[in-house]
């Protein structure tokens, strides 16, 4: 053996020795191969402890060796390529590879944390649930919470590139072993789509490390031939690195694939990884089996691992996970195992068996091989904190010791359970095999097969056999010939006695991660939560890391005999996605950054640039906020615009505004449905301020419609609910009225908007040639006019969202940034400035216009903010009209809106403060409501604000207390319009 | 992810489709005739069966055409898709819970 790697073997296994690597662990350098991974490279240099658990920070070593490890987790790279949790057995070794140990301090072999391991009979389960009850979750908090979460988030945002890629094809096959491969040489023979998909950096599962002879070939000869025969076919995609995570509804199965690291070759040679989106017309899952751990006393101590594993560790990587080694089973697999280990020369103390009668075949091989073997007995509790250094062997009957093996290596085999996690989520069903001492697949839903070791099939020669089946029916060839047979030793029985040891059930570990015991199950039955999901909710066992691989099989059998229940009549818990966990970077894939949403802009952005806009998100649309001018902040700036706005003349880009143009015989009655006003009866050329309410009776949206002519609407939503709005009606004219001859079009991004506000409007827009006469008269309040610039059409809607003379000046977008340039030239004299959505904001709460959604909530009605006569007054039906008379709606104490005024000279005023009920001097108080918009205005030198109060339509003149975040404020209820109530402004 | 025909389209994945809830709630006419408990059911009451479902989609990004599609609550199977004017295939539900 290496003396740099005292524990590789002196040959074999799949690892390069041409091409040695070195990494660092925990800061010490060690050497390893290319075809390592951490674990194997970990093992090779005999570092035993590579972690801490999670609750009791108790030393933990490699369980296993691929994506059931729950003890080796680690975290890999340094500052944003900081990775935490990551199995050491998946992580394949690299030159340079940092890694270190987690949730430890100050280091893996001296851990503070372990004090709570010495104490635990303080935190059993649940106990984090009953300091709620007694003495009081704060004393706890503060230390739970630092105690929690396992790794760190990285420092930094990954830089690196994550791609999706959605895929149809034929048939999916999820596991690359030998029933994988046998599936796909059948599914493969046709010109079927086939994509095989493989967690592991190389195809063959099983016969990477294990001897075999299909075809009359070694195992390994067979399986170079047939990758070769695959690769070669057009029609059959083969995936290694690729780990099939989650299935969903239609058999979308999603993968992720490794592609390239920056951490392995220290440059970004494109997307790390890449999400597979596989739509299958068939599914085969061969996804194999996971080897269950055994329980007893302190099973949980480094050295002791699966037995599969220590197989692999020896025939796949060279390594030899101890120079003794013990192996406890309750079935005959761990002969197989125990043979293996003989043939690779590697010394195997004894076996302790904790069956009965050993009736198997393999039993009686091994004995006339020389091998002890306790029979009838189990290991009943092991010493050696950071690795096990003895094993005390009792009878299982009465649990008295036998004798104490000296050993460094325990080989647990406890059975398997089917890897059924993606059969389930493909709504497939399981029914509890007494035989195997698992849950196999039973019911098995249409277009989906299972194949292999998560079928049952415990020998080589019967996984393919099922694999090939399956790759037929799947749609492949029909013939029987060319199905891989295997030779294979044994008849594949494991008679299995599924029993657990006796001794202290509070140091028996059956979730490693997360330091659940046989204890923990014993109380959740004590306090009676016996159904599986509530145990495994109050245990924690077989979440977070494990994920039903090999804590839950353990855990309801536990429940399953504590309850005096058959283990299938408790069932399993849901097996949910995600199998494996997923980078965030790879579900996101390219939707981040700049790219997580599509960002809307209006067609004069680029004018908005050159006045120095500050722009903001809106929705989906990016606005200017306000424009600033040198030396101003941007209060001032906002005080400037909306002073501006109400002395001289203001422009404001209102393209975002929602339009769409209705069209048809039937407009009118289709608009008259959905608005609670009179449509019918607007004349051409004329506008209404109009609101659309859902069926119950609640406003959605509101805007300006004009009829430009018969049967030709323009009507205005807000810019947020222009989608919405448009493909609520939509669903109105397809799907409820279908009769309405209407064609619905939305133009919001055809027309760029500028709105012209101010009491100089007119005297702007005089100077314009356009066709259009701006005189009180030629264009009074709420009428439309049609003028024309370079032959092309504008319309002219003057309407106000601030309260003052306003023209919207309607261009097509790609005229827009012109026309805009023009105004402000024209008006230099006026002084003209483009107003942001801030200014706008005041400007609409000094004249006490609302904003639906802000001033308006899910319960709003149209007698609500005073438009109850138009609803009531309105002839004929319209959406929404009936739900206004529900009791609810008419109910006394509506929250109605209204305007607030300062009680006192410089009073505040803030947004979602509250009106507290009279009698109450601060909070706690019973609420009458709140303020939903609140601002300085600059032009009344004073706060306004607008709220919903109960019955505030009645209390007008009521002084009312403000609850402001611990301060108490005096308001006037008021009406709405701080500016200019009575309109006069509106109508010059 | 549901596969689902748009009849006008083909066969789409559902993230391009919107769910439009159950099909064929009649309002109930006329509306300010109708007593408040049974004008509440026809607002806030929904079948919620164990089986076959008659149900509104819309392919909103695509064609943006709402049509009927019979899906299988359990299975999610599409039992069928058709287009607003035509009549709804003769599927019988399955026994509600």
């Amino acid at each position: 053996m290496s003396e740099a790697q005292p524990m590789r073997l002196e040959s074999g296994g799949r690892i390069d020795r041409e091409k040695p690597l070195t990494f660092t662990f925990n800061g010490s350098q060690y050497g390893g191969f290319t075809g390592d991974t951490l674990a194997s490279a970990l093992l090779a240099n005999g570092v035993r402890v590579v972690g801490r658990s999670f609750k009791y920070h108790r030393p933990r070593g490699v369980l296993a060796a691929g994506a059931e490890e729950c003890n080796a987790l680690v975290t890999v790279g340094q500052g944003a390529l900081e990775e935490p949790n990551i199995r050491a057995t998946l992580q394949p070794l690299y030159d340079g590879l940092e890694a270190r140990s987690q949730n430890c301090w100050p280091g893996v072999n001296f851990d503070i944390g372990r004090s709570l391991d010495y104490l635990h009979f303080l935190w059993p389960a649940g106990f984090y649930n009953k300091t709620f009850i007694w003495p009081g979750w704060s004393w706890y908090e503060g230390f739970i919470r630092r105690m929690s979460g396992l790794g760190k988030l990285p420092p930094a945002d990954d830089p690196d590139q994550y791609i999706h890629h959605n895929v149809h094809c034929d048939v999916l096959i999820v596991g690359g072993g030998p029933a994988g491969l046998s599936a796909a040489l059948a599914a493969g023979y046709h010109a079927l789509r086939v994509i095989v998909i493989e967690q592991d950096t190389l195809l063959g599962g099983s016969l990477l490390w294990s001897e075999a002879s299909i075809d009359g070939e070694q195992g390994s000869v067979w399986l170079e031939n047939t990758v070769r025969v695959l690769r070669q076919r057009d029609n059959v995609t083969l995936l290694t690195n690729t780990t099939a995570t989650a299935c969903f509804d239609h058999r979308m199965v999603i993968a992720g694939e490794m592609l390239s690291d920056r951490r392995v070759t220290g440059e970004d040679e494109g997307p790390r990884q890449r999400l597979w989106k596989v739509h299958a017309k068939e599914i085969v899952l061969a996804t194999g089996a996971i080897e269950q751990p055994l329980i007893f006393a302190n099973n949980d101590r480094p050295g002791i691992m699966l037995a599969s594993a220590v197989q692999q560790y020896i025939n796949r990587y060279a390594v030899a996970p101890g120079m003794r080694i013990v192996i406890a089973t309750n079935n005959d697999s761990a002969y197989n195992v125990a043979g293996a280990l003989m043939n690779a020369g590697v010394d195997v103390v004894a076996m302790i068996d904790s069956r009965q009668n050993l009736t198997g075949e393999s039993a009686r091989v091994m004995r006339d091989h020389g091998m002890t073997v306790f029979q009838n007995a189990i290991p009943l509790d092991c010493r050696g904190d950071k690795g096990v250094h003895s094993v005390a062997v009792a009878k299982r009957d009465n649990l008295e010791t036998i004798t104490t093996l000296q050993c460094d290596c325990v080989a647990m085999a406890g059975g398997w359970q089917p890897t059924v996690h993606l059969f389930t989520q493909a709504r497939g069903r399981l029914r509890y095999d007494s035989s195997l001492g698992a849950f196999l697949p039973d019911v098995i839903p249409p277009h989906v097969h299972v194949a292999g070791m998560v079928a049952g099939a415990m020998t080589l020669d019967s996984a393919l056999e099922q694999g090939w089946n399956a790759g037929v029916k799947s749609g492949g060839s029909q013939s029987k010939n060319g199905r891989p047979q295997a030779r294979s030793g044994g008849d594949g029985a494991l008679r299995i006695e599924r029993d657990r040891s006796e001794g202290r059930s509070d140091r028996q570990w059956i979730d490693f991660q997360y330091d659940v015991t046989l204890q923990d199950i014993d109380i959740a039955v004590t306090e009676n939560y016996t159904s599986v999901e509530h145990m495994k909710r109050y245990t924690t066992s077989g979440m977070s890391i494990d994920q039903g691989k090999t804590a839950n099989v353990n855990a309801l059998l536990a429940l399953a005999e504590r309850t005096g229940r058959a283990p299938g009549e408790v069932g399993t818990t849901t097996f949910r996605p995600f199998y494996l966990p997923v980078t965030l970077g790879a579900l996101a894939g390219r939707n981040r950054g700049e790219f997580y949403a599509p960002v809307q802009r209006s067609p004069l952005v680029g004018c908005h640039e050159q006045l120095n806009a500050q722009f903001d998100d809106y929705g989906t649309w990016r606005r200017p906020r306000v424009y600033l001018r040198n030396g101003e902040n941007e209060q001032q700036a906002i005080a400037r615009e909306a002073v501006a706005a109400r002395t001289s003349v203001v422009l404001f880009d209102g393209s975002p505004l929602g339009k769409f143009e209705v069209y048809g015989p039937d407009a009118a009655e289709f608009l008259n449905r959905v608005y609670i006003n009179n449509v019918t009866s607007l004349k051409t050329g004329r506008a209404r301020y109009g609101l659309m309410l859902n069926e119950n009776g609640i406003i959605i949206d509101d805007g300006i419609f004009a009829r430009l002519a018969e049967d030709h609407y323009l009507a205005h939503t807000t810019s947020g609910g222009a989608n919405r709005i448009h493909a609520w009606m939509e669903a109105l004219l397809q799907g409820d009225w279908p009769d309405l001859d209407v064609l619905l079009t939305p133009v919001t991004s055809q027309w760029a908007n500028v709105a012209v506000s101010g009491p100089r409007s007119r005297d702007l827009l005089e100077q314009l040639s356009i066709g259009i006469d701006f005189s009180a008269k030629g264009v009074p309040h709420m009428a439309i006019a049609a003028g024309t610039i370079d032959n092309l059409p504008v319309r002219a809607l003057r309407a106000s969202f601030t309260g003052e003379l306003c023209y919207e000046l309607n261009v097509p977008a790609d005229r827009g940034a012109a026309l805009w340039n023009t105004l402000l030239q024209l008006g230099e004299d006026l002084q003209v400035m483009p107003i942001g959505i801030e200014a706008l904001t005041v400007l609409r709460t000094e004249k006490g216009y609302l904003h639906v959604g802000s001033d308006t909530d899910g319960c709003t009605t149209p007698r609500d903010i005073g438009w109850g006569h138009v609803a009531d007054g309105k002839q004929g039906g319209f959406l929404g009209k009936r739900s206004l008379s529900r009791p609810f709606n008419v109910s006394d104490g509506r929250l109605e809106f209204v305007g607030l005024t300062p009680a006192q000279d410089g009073g505040v005023l803030a947004a979602g403060s509250h009106v507290i009920d009279a009698g109450h001097s601060g909070a706690p108080a019973p609420t009458q409501g709140y303020v939903t918009s609140a601002c300085y205005s600059p032009n009344l030198q004073r706060y306004v604000g607008l709220g919903l109060v109960q019955n505030g339509a009645k209390r007008l003149g009521e002084t009312v207390n403000m609850y402001d975040d611990g301060k108490v404020n005096a308001a006037v209820i008021s009406v709405p319009a701080a500016w200019d109530p009575k309109g006069e402004r509106l109508h010059v | 992810m549901l596969r689902i025909s748009c009849p006008f389209c083909g066969e789409r994945d559902e993230n391009e489709l919107i769910f439009g809830g159950q099909a064929y709630i009649t309002r109930p006419e006329p509306a300010e005739q109708v007593s408040d408990r049974e004008w509440a059911d026809y607002l806030f009451f929904r079948d919620n069966p164990k089986g076959v479902h008659f149900e509104r989609w819309q392919h909103r990004y695509g064609c943006r055409q709402w049509f009927y599609v019979v899906r299988h609550t359990v299975s999610h199977e599409i039992l069928a898709v058709y287009r607003m004017d035509e009549a709804p295939p003769d599927i019988e539900p399955e026994e509600m819970l």
